[in-house]
């Protein structure tokens, strides 16, 4: 079955996962900025790593058919340091007429600190002065709760978002009531140990329903799965959901968030 | 999906994860030393699992979580460790 992998970070990724996904009917790979897994000295680093997002990456994936589309900004695990953010802000408008650019993400919070806060509100504030979607990072495990409310809360601030031009990622049981509510979209990512289960992630499906929620496998250099989406799709069969529910949740609905981005074509 | 085929697809996978959970506990407790919050919020948690109260797996997660609502001053680190200590 086709399918849109709506996040997944495959710089840390080898390229038998490309093959692999093209194998298993994925379309399209989106790839946000994300903390490479150790802080970056200087705003150069961010420079080579956009440059990599925009102009390396999306070669890699065309080699196995695969369209690649990215998303730009400074992550919330680097954001405590807001001199180094405010350089980096900076330095995205440079990068946001690349022909491959979805919008600004995943911005957000991490332990939910002032410097976070303050930094995802300038994103915002970056994201609403250039029209571009947002894609949000929500926090980890204990964190996840609060910094939910928190975010929610200084989008709904910023008169100048639409919830519809939102995707709020990571949801979880807790979560994914009170990002709906907002009538902004709401990501369910698939991990092996924390996040979402593909069972877990079907029960979220059929008690919320299916409008604008979408799966992604957030793929990185940790324990993560990058076939959990068709994995959970094969999990909705199990149940006996149809095949046309089964491809609104994999392709249409990422297909219906992303083709806001006048950059996204499949 | 009936109940019935609840069980039959997932039965086998639940009782598996309820038995590492009850060697997890054992696990605890034959191990010395004083250990940390996480041993009280699990135990907390799994309070979440009995009874007929809705919504157990939503409950589990807020029985984990940083229920305050501020912004703390400044990050302590990156990483979380799966409870908050209440």
């Amino acid at each position: 079955m086709n399918y849109i992998e709506p996040h997944a970070h495959m710089v840390s990724r080898v390229t038998d996962d490309y093959e692999r996904m093209a194998l298993a009917g994925c379309q399209a790979v989106c790839e946000p900025a994300f903390w490479a897994g150790f802080d970056r000295s200087a705003v150069q680093g961010f420079h080579d790593y956009f440059s990599q997002l925009t102009e390396h990456e999306p070669k890699r994936a065309a080699k196995f058919g695969l369209k690649h589309f990215c998303w730009l900004c400074i992550n919330s695990k680097e954001a405590e340091d807001v001199k180094l953010a405010e350089e980096v802000i900076a330095l995205v408008p440079k990068f946001l007429n690349r022909p491959n650019v979805l919008g600004i993400g995943e911005i957000g919070l991490n332990k939910n600190s002032k410097n976070e806060l303050r930094v995802f509100e300038m994103q915002v504030d970056l994201a609403a002065k250039h029209d571009q979607l947002i894609l949000v990072h929500t926090p980890h495990l204990e964190d996840k709760w609060k910094g939910t409310r928190l975010i929610l809360d200084a989008l709904k601030n910023d008169k100048r978002i639409k919830p519809e031009r939102v995707i709020i990622d990571h949801v979880e049981e807790h979560t994914v009531e009170m990002v709906l509510d907002a009538g902004m979209w709401a990501g369910m990512t698939l991990y092996p140990e924390t996040k979402c289960s593909p069972a877990r992630a079907v029960d979220i499906l059929e008690t919320y329903g299916n409008e604008r929620l979408w799966l992604n496998s957030a793929c990185d250099w940790g324990v993560s799965d990058p076939l959990a989406v068709p994995k959970t799709a094969l999990e909705m069969r199990r149940r006996g959901h149809l095949e046309a529910t089964v491809e609104k949740v994999v392709l249409q609905n990422p297909k219906k968030f992303l083709s806001q981005s006048k950059n996204f074509k499949l | 999906m009936t109940r019935q085929q609840v069980l039959d697809l997932y039965f086998l996978d639940a009782r598996h994860k309820l038995i590492e959970l009850a060697a997890f506990l054992d696990r605890l407790e034959r191990a010395e030393g004083d250990g940390d919050f996480r041993a009280e919020a699990f135990r907390a948690a799994l309070g979440e699992l009995t009874g007929n109260k809705k919504g157990r797996a939503k409950n589990v997660q807020l029985a984990f979580s940083d229920p305050t609502t501020a912004p703390i001053d400044k990050a302590p680190g990156k990483g979380a460790v799966g409870a908050y200590p209440k």
